[in-house]
Protein backbone atom coordinates (compact mmCIF):
# COMPACT_ATOMS: atom_id res chain seq x y z
CA UNK A 1 0.00 0.00 0.00
CA UNK A 2 1.44 2.97 -0.74
CA UNK A 3 -0.79 5.68 0.61
CA UNK A 4 -3.71 5.35 3.16
CA UNK A 5 -6.26 6.50 0.72
CA UNK A 6 -8.74 4.07 0.48
CA UNK A 7 -9.59 3.69 -3.14
CA UNK A 8 -12.34 1.24 -2.36
CA UNK A 9 -14.39 0.83 0.75
CA UNK A 10 -17.24 -1.37 0.81
CA UNK A 11 -19.27 -1.47 4.27
CA UNK A 12 -22.03 -4.27 5.18
CA UNK A 13 -22.49 -4.59 1.51
CA UNK A 14 -25.89 -6.71 0.69
CA UNK A 15 -27.14 -8.23 -2.47
CA UNK A 16 -30.19 -9.88 -2.71
CA UNK A 17 -31.73 -11.58 -6.14
CA UNK A 18 -35.70 -12.05 -6.92
CA UNK A 19 -36.74 -10.76 -3.50
CA UNK A 20 -35.45 -13.81 -1.79
CA UNK A 21 -32.10 -14.98 -2.50
CA UNK A 22 -29.29 -12.87 -0.46
CA UNK A 23 -26.19 -13.50 -2.54
CA UNK A 24 -23.95 -11.38 -0.69
CA UNK A 25 -24.72 -11.08 3.44
CA UNK A 26 -22.72 -8.05 4.73
CA UNK A 27 -19.70 -7.94 3.47
CA UNK A 28 -16.73 -5.23 4.55
CA UNK A 29 -13.67 -4.49 3.39
CA UNK A 30 -11.21 -1.78 1.96
CA UNK A 31 -8.29 -1.90 -0.76
CA UNK A 32 -5.70 1.13 -0.51
CA UNK A 33 -4.42 2.92 -3.61
CA UNK A 34 -1.94 0.42 -5.53
CA UNK A 35 -3.05 -2.54 -3.88
CA UNK A 36 -4.08 -5.77 -5.02
CA UNK A 37 -6.91 -7.04 -3.14
CA UNK A 38 -8.31 -11.14 -4.52
CA UNK A 39 -11.63 -12.24 -3.74
CA UNK A 40 -11.49 -15.73 -3.53
CA UNK A 41 -14.41 -18.24 -3.28
CA UNK A 42 -15.83 -21.49 -4.77
CA UNK A 43 -18.19 -20.83 -7.43
CA UNK A 44 -21.51 -19.24 -5.89
CA UNK A 45 -19.35 -17.59 -2.60
CA UNK A 46 -21.05 -14.13 -3.96
CA UNK A 47 -17.80 -12.98 -5.57
CA UNK A 48 -19.20 -11.94 -8.92
CA UNK A 49 -22.35 -10.78 -7.18
CA UNK A 50 -19.77 -8.12 -5.26
CA UNK A 51 -17.83 -7.08 -7.63
CA UNK A 52 -20.62 -6.08 -10.28
CA UNK A 53 -22.16 -3.71 -6.55
CA UNK A 54 -18.33 -2.17 -6.66
CA UNK A 55 -18.65 -1.76 -10.13
CA UNK A 56 -21.55 -0.18 -10.47
CA UNK A 57 -24.13 -2.05 -12.16
CA UNK A 58 -26.50 -2.22 -9.40
CA UNK A 59 -27.26 -0.59 -6.35
CA UNK A 60 -26.97 -3.13 -3.46
CA UNK A 61 -29.81 -4.22 -1.27
CA UNK A 62 -28.00 -2.86 2.01
CA UNK A 63 -25.02 -1.41 2.89
CA UNK A 64 -22.23 0.82 1.12
CA UNK A 65 -20.15 0.65 -1.49
CA UNK A 66 -17.16 4.20 -2.14
CA UNK A 67 -14.91 3.84 -5.29
CA UNK A 68 -12.60 6.83 -5.54
CA UNK A 69 -14.74 8.50 -3.04
CA UNK A 70 -18.06 7.95 -4.97
CA UNK A 71 -21.07 5.60 -4.90
CA UNK A 72 -20.36 3.73 -8.24
CA UNK A 73 -24.04 3.32 -8.94
CA UNK A 74 -25.65 7.15 -8.72
CA UNK A 75 -22.42 8.57 -9.57
CA UNK A 76 -21.38 6.55 -12.15
CA UNK A 77 -20.18 9.52 -14.70
CA UNK A 78 -17.79 10.37 -11.93
CA UNK A 79 -15.99 6.70 -11.26
CA UNK A 80 -16.78 5.05 -14.79
CA UNK A 81 -13.51 7.41 -16.69
CA UNK A 82 -10.90 6.34 -13.85
CA UNK A 83 -11.99 2.58 -13.74
CA UNK A 84 -11.71 -0.23 -15.90
CA UNK A 85 -13.72 -3.50 -16.04
CA UNK A 86 -13.78 -7.10 -17.09
CA UNK A 87 -16.89 -8.91 -16.33
CA UNK A 88 -16.64 -12.58 -15.89
CA UNK A 89 -18.16 -12.88 -19.30
CA UNK A 90 -17.63 -9.95 -21.26
CA UNK A 91 -20.00 -9.60 -24.42
CA UNK A 92 -19.18 -8.53 -27.73
CA UNK A 93 -20.72 -8.62 -31.08
CA UNK A 94 -19.88 -11.66 -32.86
CA UNK A 95 -19.81 -10.22 -35.85
CA UNK A 96 -16.98 -7.13 -35.36
CA UNK A 97 -13.42 -7.47 -36.03
CA UNK A 98 -10.88 -7.28 -32.96
CA UNK A 99 -9.76 -3.97 -33.77
CA UNK A 100 -13.17 -2.52 -34.83
CA UNK A 101 -14.56 -3.82 -31.05
CA UNK A 102 -11.55 -1.96 -29.92
CA UNK A 103 -12.27 1.33 -31.78
CA UNK A 104 -15.74 0.68 -30.53
CA UNK A 105 -14.90 0.65 -27.54
CA UNK A 106 -12.07 3.19 -27.57
CA UNK A 107 -15.16 5.52 -28.62
CA UNK A 108 -16.48 5.15 -25.80
CA UNK A 109 -13.56 5.62 -23.01
CA UNK A 110 -11.82 9.10 -22.08
CA UNK A 111 -8.67 9.24 -22.83
CA UNK A 112 -8.29 5.71 -24.46
CA UNK A 113 -5.19 4.27 -25.56
CA UNK A 114 -4.06 3.71 -29.24
CA UNK A 115 -5.92 0.82 -30.52
CA UNK A 116 -2.50 -0.87 -31.54
CA UNK A 117 -0.87 -0.71 -27.84
CA UNK A 118 -4.30 -1.78 -26.16
CA UNK A 119 -3.84 -4.91 -28.31
CA UNK A 120 -0.04 -5.15 -28.15
CA UNK A 121 -0.18 -5.04 -24.70
CA UNK A 122 -2.35 -8.10 -24.58
CA UNK A 123 -0.57 -10.03 -27.18
CA UNK A 124 -3.67 -9.72 -29.49
CA UNK A 125 -1.94 -7.11 -32.11
CA UNK A 126 -1.72 -9.84 -35.17
CA UNK A 127 -5.59 -11.25 -34.39
CA UNK A 128 -6.82 -7.93 -35.09
CA UNK A 129 -8.83 -8.51 -38.47
CA UNK A 130 -10.04 -11.38 -36.80
CA UNK A 131 -13.72 -11.55 -36.37
CA UNK A 132 -14.70 -11.72 -32.47
CA UNK A 133 -16.39 -15.31 -33.25
CA UNK A 134 -13.59 -16.59 -34.51
CA UNK A 135 -11.46 -16.00 -31.42
CA UNK A 136 -10.91 -18.60 -28.85
CA UNK A 137 -12.02 -18.52 -25.38
CA UNK A 138 -8.66 -17.42 -23.87
CA UNK A 139 -8.44 -15.23 -26.66
CA UNK A 140 -11.76 -13.56 -26.13
CA UNK A 141 -10.71 -13.01 -22.33
CA UNK A 142 -7.81 -10.96 -23.60
CA UNK A 143 -9.65 -8.86 -25.76
CA UNK A 144 -11.98 -8.20 -22.65
CA UNK A 145 -8.59 -7.28 -20.60
CA UNK A 146 -7.52 -5.36 -23.20
CA UNK A 147 -10.65 -2.96 -23.00
CA UNK A 148 -10.69 -2.71 -19.43
CA UNK A 149 -7.00 -1.20 -20.02
CA UNK A 150 -8.10 1.08 -22.40
CA UNK A 151 -8.69 4.04 -20.53
CA UNK A 152 -4.96 3.86 -18.18
CA UNK A 153 -7.74 2.80 -15.22
CA UNK A 154 -6.46 3.85 -11.76
CA UNK A 155 -8.54 0.79 -10.35
CA UNK A 156 -8.78 -2.31 -12.54
CA UNK A 157 -11.83 -4.91 -11.68
CA UNK A 158 -10.82 -8.29 -13.18
CA UNK A 159 -13.67 -10.90 -12.80
CA UNK A 160 -11.78 -14.33 -13.16
CA UNK A 161 -9.37 -12.92 -15.60
CA UNK A 162 -7.36 -15.74 -16.17
CA UNK A 163 -10.65 -18.70 -16.77
CA UNK A 164 -10.15 -20.67 -19.58
CA UNK A 165 -6.67 -19.29 -20.07
CA UNK A 166 -3.77 -22.00 -21.08
CA UNK A 167 -1.04 -22.19 -18.49
CA UNK A 168 0.76 -19.94 -20.72
CA UNK A 169 -1.58 -17.21 -21.45
CA UNK A 170 -1.95 -17.21 -17.63
CA UNK A 171 1.27 -16.54 -17.15
CA UNK A 172 1.46 -13.44 -18.97
CA UNK A 173 -1.63 -11.66 -17.86
CA UNK A 174 -0.34 -12.38 -14.29
CA UNK A 175 2.82 -10.52 -15.60
CA UNK A 176 0.98 -8.18 -17.20
CA UNK A 177 -1.34 -7.86 -13.76
CA UNK A 178 1.98 -6.89 -12.08
CA UNK A 179 3.75 -4.67 -13.59
CA UNK A 180 0.03 -2.46 -14.03
CA UNK A 181 -0.11 -2.77 -10.20
CA UNK A 182 3.41 -1.76 -10.32
CA UNK A 183 3.09 1.30 -12.10
CA UNK A 184 0.12 2.16 -9.62
CA UNK A 185 -2.89 0.56 -10.24
CA UNK A 186 -5.29 -0.06 -7.88
CA UNK A 187 -6.23 -3.81 -8.84
CA UNK A 188 -9.44 -5.86 -7.31
CA UNK A 189 -9.68 -9.45 -8.70
CA UNK A 190 -11.57 -12.24 -8.16
CA UNK A 191 -10.44 -16.05 -8.94
CA UNK A 192 -10.80 -18.85 -7.78
CA UNK A 193 -7.36 -20.16 -8.66
CA UNK A 194 -5.66 -20.22 -5.47
CA UNK A 195 -2.08 -19.84 -6.73
CA UNK A 196 -3.15 -16.99 -8.73
CA UNK A 197 -4.18 -15.15 -5.55
CA UNK A 198 -1.17 -16.24 -3.60
CA UNK A 199 0.98 -14.79 -6.23
CA UNK A 200 -0.49 -11.85 -7.03
CA UNK A 201 -2.19 -10.20 -3.98
CA UNK A 202 -0.83 -8.03 -1.43
CA UNK A 203 -4.14 -8.70 0.38
CA UNK A 204 -7.33 -11.29 -0.07
CA UNK A 205 -10.08 -12.05 1.17
CA UNK A 206 -12.28 -15.37 0.99
CA UNK A 207 -15.64 -15.40 0.47
CA UNK A 208 -18.25 -18.04 1.43
CA UNK A 209 -21.92 -18.03 1.13
CA UNK A 210 -22.10 -14.41 1.04
CA UNK A 211 -19.29 -13.84 3.65
CA UNK A 212 -15.86 -13.35 4.52
CA UNK A 213 -14.36 -16.19 6.16
CA UNK A 214 -11.43 -14.69 6.13
CA UNK A 215 -9.23 -11.99 5.10
CA UNK A 216 -5.34 -10.88 5.79
CA UNK A 217 -2.25 -11.15 3.84
CA UNK A 218 -1.52 -14.52 2.05
CA UNK A 219 0.90 -15.19 4.70
CA UNK A 220 -1.42 -14.15 7.65
CA UNK A 221 -4.17 -16.02 6.23
CA UNK A 222 -1.91 -18.96 5.33
CA UNK A 223 0.01 -18.86 8.85
CA UNK A 224 -3.75 -19.25 10.72
CA UNK A 225 -3.95 -22.38 9.44
CA UNK A 226 -2.88 -25.34 11.13
CA UNK A 227 0.25 -27.79 9.69
CA UNK A 228 -0.80 -30.95 9.12
CA UNK A 229 1.41 -34.61 9.40
CA UNK A 230 -0.06 -37.80 7.97
CA UNK A 231 1.54 -41.26 8.40
CA UNK A 232 0.37 -44.75 7.77
CA UNK A 233 0.45 -46.78 11.70
CA UNK A 234 3.25 -49.22 11.24
CA UNK A 235 2.13 -52.98 11.48
CA UNK A 236 1.27 -54.11 15.18
CA UNK A 237 0.79 -50.82 16.36
CA UNK A 238 -1.80 -48.75 17.90
CA UNK A 239 -2.10 -45.11 17.70
CA UNK A 240 -2.06 -45.87 21.80
CA UNK A 241 1.74 -46.57 21.27
CA UNK A 242 2.53 -43.39 20.37
CA UNK A 243 4.03 -40.70 22.28
CA UNK A 244 1.35 -38.42 23.66
CA UNK A 245 0.33 -36.10 21.36
CA UNK A 246 -0.64 -32.93 22.84
CA UNK A 247 3.28 -32.88 24.19
CA UNK A 248 4.08 -32.50 20.63
CA UNK A 249 1.78 -29.79 20.25
CA UNK A 250 -0.55 -31.58 18.39
CA UNK A 251 -3.92 -29.65 18.36
CA UNK A 252 -6.09 -32.89 17.07
CA UNK A 253 -5.69 -36.20 15.13
CA UNK A 254 -7.86 -38.31 13.08
CA UNK A 255 -7.61 -42.05 12.47
CA UNK A 256 -8.63 -43.75 9.11
CA UNK A 257 -8.12 -47.13 8.93
CA UNK A 258 -4.23 -46.99 9.28
CA UNK A 259 -3.83 -43.83 8.21
CA UNK A 260 -3.30 -41.17 11.10
CA UNK A 261 -3.83 -37.27 10.41
CA UNK A 262 -2.22 -34.73 12.91
CA UNK A 263 -2.93 -30.86 12.86
CA UNK A 264 -0.41 -28.86 14.33
CA UNK A 265 0.63 -24.92 14.95
CA UNK A 266 4.12 -25.88 15.76
CA UNK A 267 4.96 -27.92 12.83
CA UNK A 268 8.86 -28.81 13.57
CA UNK A 269 8.14 -29.97 17.00
CA UNK A 270 5.50 -32.19 16.19
CA UNK A 271 7.67 -33.90 13.16
CA UNK A 272 10.72 -34.16 15.26
CA UNK A 273 8.74 -35.44 18.25
CA UNK A 274 7.44 -37.74 15.68
CA UNK A 275 10.21 -39.01 13.79
CA UNK A 276 12.39 -39.62 17.27
CA UNK A 277 10.24 -41.71 18.52
CA UNK A 278 10.17 -43.73 15.14
CA UNK A 279 13.50 -44.17 15.22
CA UNK A 280 13.47 -44.97 18.73
CA UNK A 281 11.27 -47.45 18.29
CA UNK A 282 12.73 -48.68 14.89
CA UNK A 283 9.73 -48.22 12.45
CA UNK A 284 9.16 -46.60 9.43
CA UNK A 285 6.60 -44.39 8.73
CA UNK A 286 5.10 -45.24 5.59
CA UNK A 287 3.56 -42.28 3.75
CA UNK A 288 4.96 -40.07 5.53
CA UNK A 289 3.66 -36.71 4.72
CA UNK A 290 4.86 -33.14 6.25
CA UNK A 291 2.70 -30.07 4.78
CA UNK A 292 2.80 -26.47 6.39
CA UNK A 293 -0.76 -24.68 6.26
CA UNK A 294 -1.52 -23.33 3.16
CA UNK A 295 -4.19 -20.85 1.16
CA UNK A 296 -5.63 -24.14 -0.16
CA UNK A 297 -5.89 -25.75 3.25
CA UNK A 298 -7.71 -22.51 4.39
CA UNK A 299 -9.80 -22.36 1.58
CA UNK A 300 -11.00 -26.30 1.74
CA UNK A 301 -11.30 -26.24 5.26
CA UNK A 302 -13.81 -23.02 5.05
CA UNK A 303 -15.99 -24.37 2.50
CA UNK A 304 -16.33 -27.66 4.37
CA UNK A 305 -16.77 -26.16 8.39
CA UNK A 306 -19.37 -23.10 6.81
CA UNK A 307 -21.58 -25.34 4.98
CA UNK A 308 -21.55 -27.87 8.31
CA UNK A 309 -22.56 -24.95 10.40
CA UNK A 310 -26.09 -23.04 10.20
CA UNK A 311 -25.46 -18.50 9.47
CA UNK A 312 -25.41 -17.38 12.53
CA UNK A 313 -22.58 -19.04 14.35
CA UNK A 314 -20.55 -18.22 10.65
CA UNK A 315 -21.01 -14.43 10.81
CA UNK A 316 -18.83 -15.10 14.29
CA UNK A 317 -16.41 -17.49 12.76
CA UNK A 318 -15.34 -15.19 10.42
CA UNK A 319 -15.30 -12.45 13.27
CA UNK A 320 -12.59 -14.79 15.01
CA UNK A 321 -10.84 -16.10 11.95
CA UNK A 322 -10.16 -12.72 10.21
CA UNK A 323 -6.56 -12.09 10.96
CA UNK A 324 -6.49 -8.81 8.75
CA UNK B 1 2.89 -9.47 -24.72
CA UNK B 2 3.33 -6.10 -22.55
CA UNK B 3 5.34 -2.86 -23.16
CA UNK B 4 6.81 -0.32 -21.39
CA UNK B 5 3.88 1.43 -21.63
CA UNK B 6 1.60 -0.89 -19.96
CA UNK B 7 -0.11 1.68 -17.19
CA UNK B 8 0.45 5.43 -17.59
CA UNK B 9 -2.26 6.40 -15.18
CA UNK B 10 -1.67 9.67 -15.38
CA UNK B 11 -4.48 11.98 -15.85
CA UNK B 12 -2.82 14.68 -17.53
CA UNK B 13 -3.66 15.19 -21.50
CA UNK B 14 -6.56 13.13 -21.07
CA UNK B 15 -9.39 13.80 -23.74
CA UNK B 16 -12.73 13.15 -22.34
CA UNK B 17 -14.80 11.70 -24.70
CA UNK B 18 -18.39 13.54 -25.28
CA UNK B 19 -21.72 11.97 -25.06
CA UNK B 20 -22.58 12.57 -28.65
CA UNK B 21 -19.10 10.99 -29.30
CA UNK B 22 -19.62 7.66 -27.61
CA UNK B 23 -23.33 7.37 -29.54
CA UNK B 24 -21.25 7.77 -33.19
CA UNK B 25 -18.91 5.20 -32.05
CA UNK B 26 -21.51 2.80 -31.02
CA UNK B 27 -23.64 3.62 -33.71
CA UNK B 28 -20.64 3.04 -36.03
CA UNK B 29 -20.41 -0.33 -35.06
CA UNK B 30 -23.94 -0.99 -35.10
CA UNK B 31 -23.29 0.08 -38.68
CA UNK B 32 -20.73 -2.12 -39.39
CA UNK B 33 -22.88 -4.74 -37.84
CA UNK B 34 -26.15 -4.20 -39.99
CA UNK B 35 -23.88 -4.30 -42.96
CA UNK B 36 -22.99 -7.83 -42.01
CA UNK B 37 -26.28 -9.22 -41.27
CA UNK B 38 -27.89 -9.75 -44.56
CA UNK B 39 -31.01 -11.08 -43.02
CA UNK B 40 -31.60 -8.23 -40.88
CA UNK B 41 -30.49 -5.70 -44.03
CA UNK B 42 -32.79 -7.16 -46.47
CA UNK B 43 -35.70 -7.35 -44.33
CA UNK B 44 -34.77 -3.58 -43.14
CA UNK B 45 -34.21 -2.15 -46.79
CA UNK B 46 -36.28 -4.29 -49.06
CA UNK B 47 -39.36 -5.03 -47.91
CA UNK B 48 -40.42 -1.10 -47.33
CA UNK B 49 -39.65 -0.73 -50.96
CA UNK B 50 -41.80 -3.45 -52.43
CA UNK B 51 -44.74 -3.85 -49.91
CA UNK B 52 -46.16 -0.66 -50.40
CA UNK B 53 -46.98 -1.84 -54.54
CA UNK B 54 -48.51 -4.91 -53.50
CA UNK B 55 -50.55 -2.63 -51.41
CA UNK B 56 -51.21 -0.09 -54.03
CA UNK B 57 -52.86 -2.72 -56.49
CA UNK B 58 -55.18 -3.39 -53.86
CA UNK B 59 -57.04 -0.29 -53.13
CA UNK B 60 -59.73 1.01 -55.38
CA UNK B 61 -59.27 4.21 -57.21
CA UNK B 62 -63.09 5.03 -57.04
CA UNK B 63 -63.83 3.86 -53.81
CA UNK B 64 -60.84 5.87 -52.81
CA UNK B 65 -62.12 9.12 -54.87
CA UNK B 66 -65.52 8.54 -52.86
CA UNK B 67 -63.39 9.66 -49.72
CA UNK B 68 -61.77 12.04 -51.18
CA UNK B 69 -58.13 10.05 -51.26
CA UNK B 70 -55.94 9.85 -54.58
CA UNK B 71 -53.81 6.85 -54.41
CA UNK B 72 -50.49 8.61 -53.75
CA UNK B 73 -52.37 9.24 -50.63
CA UNK B 74 -52.71 6.33 -49.45
CA UNK B 75 -49.36 4.95 -51.23
CA UNK B 76 -46.80 7.18 -49.48
CA UNK B 77 -48.16 7.35 -45.65
CA UNK B 78 -48.37 3.16 -46.12
CA UNK B 79 -44.98 3.20 -47.63
CA UNK B 80 -43.78 5.53 -45.02
CA UNK B 81 -45.28 2.93 -42.09
CA UNK B 82 -43.55 -0.32 -43.60
CA UNK B 83 -40.54 1.35 -43.70
CA UNK B 84 -40.77 2.46 -40.40
CA UNK B 85 -41.94 -0.55 -39.11
CA UNK B 86 -39.22 -3.10 -40.90
CA UNK B 87 -36.26 -0.66 -41.01
CA UNK B 88 -36.99 0.80 -37.30
CA UNK B 89 -39.00 -1.51 -35.41
CA UNK B 90 -38.93 -4.76 -35.83
CA UNK B 91 -35.05 -4.78 -36.91
CA UNK B 92 -34.56 -2.40 -33.80
CA UNK B 93 -36.32 -5.11 -31.47
CA UNK B 94 -33.93 -7.40 -33.00
CA UNK B 95 -30.37 -5.74 -32.43
CA UNK B 96 -32.04 -5.05 -28.65
CA UNK B 97 -32.52 -8.71 -28.04
CA UNK B 98 -29.24 -9.61 -29.82
CA UNK B 99 -27.35 -7.26 -28.13
CA UNK B 100 -28.74 -8.96 -24.62
CA UNK B 101 -27.86 -12.08 -25.45
CA UNK B 102 -24.42 -11.67 -26.55
CA UNK B 103 -24.30 -9.72 -23.11
CA UNK B 104 -22.95 -6.90 -25.26
CA UNK B 105 -25.04 -4.31 -22.90
CA UNK B 106 -23.96 -5.54 -19.53
CA UNK B 107 -20.61 -4.98 -20.91
CA UNK B 108 -21.16 -1.74 -22.31
CA UNK B 109 -22.99 -0.04 -19.22
CA UNK B 110 -19.60 -1.12 -17.22
CA UNK B 111 -18.48 1.58 -19.34
CA UNK B 112 -18.86 5.62 -19.49
CA UNK B 113 -22.17 5.40 -21.81
CA UNK B 114 -25.25 5.98 -19.99
CA UNK B 115 -27.88 3.42 -20.62
CA UNK B 116 -30.23 6.38 -22.59
CA UNK B 117 -26.93 6.43 -25.11
CA UNK B 118 -26.71 2.93 -25.28
CA UNK B 119 -30.18 2.53 -26.98
CA UNK B 120 -30.14 5.77 -28.70
CA UNK B 121 -26.49 4.87 -29.71
CA UNK B 122 -27.69 1.49 -31.09
CA UNK B 123 -30.63 2.97 -32.71
CA UNK B 124 -29.35 5.41 -35.09
CA UNK B 125 -28.23 3.07 -37.85
CA UNK B 126 -31.69 1.58 -38.38
CA UNK B 127 -33.30 5.06 -37.66
CA UNK B 128 -31.08 6.46 -40.19
CA UNK B 129 -31.92 3.65 -42.96
CA UNK B 130 -35.60 4.19 -41.81
CA UNK B 131 -35.13 8.22 -42.73
CA UNK B 132 -33.35 7.45 -46.05
CA UNK B 133 -36.04 5.01 -47.07
CA UNK B 134 -38.76 7.44 -46.37
CA UNK B 135 -37.07 10.15 -48.60
CA UNK B 136 -36.55 7.97 -51.25
CA UNK B 137 -40.18 6.52 -51.46
CA UNK B 138 -41.04 10.25 -50.78
CA UNK B 139 -39.28 11.32 -54.15
CA UNK B 140 -40.26 8.04 -56.08
CA UNK B 141 -43.96 8.22 -55.11
CA UNK B 142 -43.67 12.10 -56.23
CA UNK B 143 -41.92 11.02 -59.76
CA UNK B 144 -43.90 8.05 -60.25
CA UNK B 145 -47.23 8.27 -58.80
CA UNK B 146 -47.52 11.94 -59.64
CA UNK B 147 -48.20 12.61 -55.86
CA UNK B 148 -47.46 16.27 -56.33
CA UNK B 149 -45.40 18.36 -53.62
CA UNK B 150 -46.49 18.70 -49.89
CA UNK B 151 -49.07 21.32 -49.35
CA UNK B 152 -47.75 21.59 -45.94
CA UNK B 153 -43.97 19.75 -45.56
CA UNK B 154 -43.83 21.22 -41.99
CA UNK B 155 -46.77 18.29 -40.86
CA UNK B 156 -44.53 15.56 -43.01
CA UNK B 157 -41.43 16.35 -41.16
CA UNK B 158 -42.75 16.29 -38.13
CA UNK B 159 -45.23 13.34 -38.97
CA UNK B 160 -42.07 11.39 -39.92
CA UNK B 161 -39.85 12.49 -36.93
CA UNK B 162 -42.14 11.50 -34.31
CA UNK B 163 -43.16 8.47 -36.19
CA UNK B 164 -39.27 7.27 -36.07
CA UNK B 165 -39.04 7.99 -32.42
CA UNK B 166 -41.97 6.12 -31.29
CA UNK B 167 -40.95 3.02 -33.55
CA UNK B 168 -37.49 3.31 -32.02
CA UNK B 169 -38.70 3.37 -28.40
CA UNK B 170 -41.27 0.81 -29.31
CA UNK B 171 -38.58 -1.65 -30.08
CA UNK B 172 -36.91 -1.36 -27.17
CA UNK B 173 -40.09 -1.69 -25.08
CA UNK B 174 -40.77 -5.05 -27.02
CA UNK B 175 -37.27 -6.10 -26.48
CA UNK B 176 -37.97 -5.29 -22.55
CA UNK B 177 -40.56 -8.14 -22.89
CA UNK B 178 -38.82 -10.61 -25.35
CA UNK B 179 -36.51 -13.39 -23.70
CA UNK B 180 -34.65 -14.39 -26.16
CA UNK B 181 -34.52 -13.53 -30.77
CA UNK B 182 -36.54 -16.48 -31.61
CA UNK B 183 -39.80 -14.75 -29.07
CA UNK B 184 -38.74 -11.46 -30.34
CA UNK B 185 -40.15 -12.60 -33.66
CA UNK B 186 -43.58 -13.30 -32.24
CA UNK B 187 -43.45 -10.58 -29.80
CA UNK B 188 -43.09 -8.38 -32.19
CA UNK B 189 -46.26 -9.12 -34.16
CA UNK B 190 -48.93 -7.64 -32.29
CA UNK B 191 -47.37 -4.12 -32.51
CA UNK B 192 -46.65 -4.51 -36.44
CA UNK B 193 -50.39 -6.31 -37.36
CA UNK B 194 -52.37 -3.58 -35.36
CA UNK B 195 -49.95 -0.76 -36.86
CA UNK B 196 -50.89 -2.08 -40.44
CA UNK B 197 -54.27 -3.12 -39.99
CA UNK B 198 -55.21 -0.33 -37.51
CA UNK B 199 -53.44 2.91 -37.92
CA UNK B 200 -54.26 3.76 -41.56
CA UNK B 201 -50.96 1.85 -42.99
CA UNK B 202 -52.45 -0.56 -45.16
CA UNK B 203 -56.31 0.33 -45.06
CA UNK B 204 -56.76 4.06 -44.94
CA UNK B 205 -59.47 5.02 -42.12
CA UNK B 206 -61.46 6.69 -44.11
CA UNK B 207 -62.47 3.45 -45.64
CA UNK B 208 -63.52 2.30 -42.23
CA UNK B 209 -66.77 2.30 -40.59
CA UNK B 210 -66.23 5.85 -38.25
CA UNK B 211 -66.74 4.51 -34.68
CA UNK B 212 -63.73 1.55 -35.69
CA UNK B 213 -62.10 4.65 -37.36
CA UNK B 214 -62.57 6.91 -34.21
CA UNK B 215 -60.52 4.39 -31.72
CA UNK B 216 -58.22 3.56 -34.55
CA UNK B 217 -57.19 6.88 -34.73
CA UNK B 218 -55.98 6.60 -30.78
CA UNK B 219 -53.81 3.98 -31.95
CA UNK B 220 -49.41 4.50 -31.35
CA UNK B 221 -48.65 4.87 -34.99
CA UNK B 222 -52.41 6.76 -36.63
CA UNK B 223 -50.95 9.79 -35.79
CA UNK B 224 -47.70 9.76 -37.65
CA UNK B 225 -49.85 8.38 -41.13
CA UNK B 226 -52.49 11.12 -40.32
CA UNK B 227 -49.76 13.89 -40.00
CA UNK B 228 -48.26 12.95 -43.04
CA UNK B 229 -51.26 12.32 -45.04
CA UNK B 230 -52.53 15.91 -44.01
CA UNK B 231 -48.55 17.20 -44.61
CA UNK B 232 -49.15 15.90 -48.64
CA UNK B 233 -52.82 17.44 -48.92
CA UNK B 234 -52.11 20.31 -46.63
CA UNK B 235 -56.14 19.64 -45.45
CA UNK B 236 -55.19 19.51 -41.23
CA UNK B 237 -56.17 22.06 -39.62
CA UNK B 238 -54.14 23.58 -37.33
CA UNK B 239 -56.31 22.22 -34.45
CA UNK B 240 -56.23 18.51 -35.30
CA UNK B 241 -52.60 18.82 -35.85
CA UNK B 242 -52.01 19.95 -32.74
CA UNK B 243 -53.94 17.26 -31.41
CA UNK B 244 -52.13 14.40 -33.23
CA UNK B 245 -48.93 15.63 -32.48
CA UNK B 246 -50.44 15.70 -29.21
CA UNK B 247 -51.08 12.01 -29.09
CA UNK B 248 -48.11 10.96 -30.86
CA UNK B 249 -46.06 12.60 -27.74
CA UNK B 250 -48.20 10.90 -25.87
CA UNK B 251 -47.74 7.62 -26.72
CA UNK B 252 -43.77 8.23 -27.35
CA UNK B 253 -43.37 9.34 -23.66
CA UNK B 254 -45.27 5.99 -22.91
CA UNK B 255 -42.85 3.81 -24.38
CA UNK B 256 -40.12 5.78 -23.23
CA UNK B 257 -41.57 5.34 -19.78
CA UNK B 258 -42.09 1.58 -20.32
CA UNK B 259 -38.47 1.26 -21.18
CA UNK B 260 -36.90 2.89 -17.96
CA UNK B 261 -39.06 0.66 -16.18
CA UNK B 262 -38.71 -2.53 -17.62
CA UNK B 263 -36.13 -2.69 -20.05
CA UNK B 264 -33.71 -5.73 -19.10
CA UNK B 265 -30.39 -5.33 -19.80
CA UNK B 266 -28.71 -8.46 -19.25
CA UNK B 267 -30.29 -12.56 -19.90
CA UNK B 268 -32.78 -13.61 -17.57
CA UNK B 269 -30.62 -15.99 -15.34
Amino acid sequence: MKTNEHVIEVTDLRRVYGGEFEAVRGVTFDVGRGELFALLGTNGAGKTSTVELLEGLAPPAGGQVRVLGHDPYTERAAVRPRIGVMLQEGGFPSELTVAETVRMWAGCTSGARPEGEALTLVGLARRAGVRVKQLSGGEKRRLDLALALLGRPEVLFLDEPTTGLDAEGRQETWELVRELRAAGTTVLLTTHYLEEAEGLADRLAILHAGRIAVSGTPAEVTASQPSRISFELPEGFFPGDLPPLPELGVTGHEIEGRMIRLRTNELQRATTGLLVWAERTGVELRRLDVRSGSLEEAFLRIAREVSATDSGTAAENSEKESVA
Amino acid sequence: MSTGTVAETSAAGRTTVTRAGRMVSLARAEMTLLGRSKGTLFTAAFIPLVLPISVSSAFDESELKEVGLTAGEVMLPAAFGFSLLFAVYTALTATYVARREELVLKRLRTGELRDEEILVGAALPAVFLGLAQCVLLAIGCTVLLDVGMPEAPHLAVVGLLLGIVLCAAAGAVTASFSKTSESAQVTSLPFMFVSLLGSGVSVPLELMPDRLASICELLPLSPMITLLRGGWSGSLSAYDALGTVALAVAWTALAVFAVRRWFRWEPRR
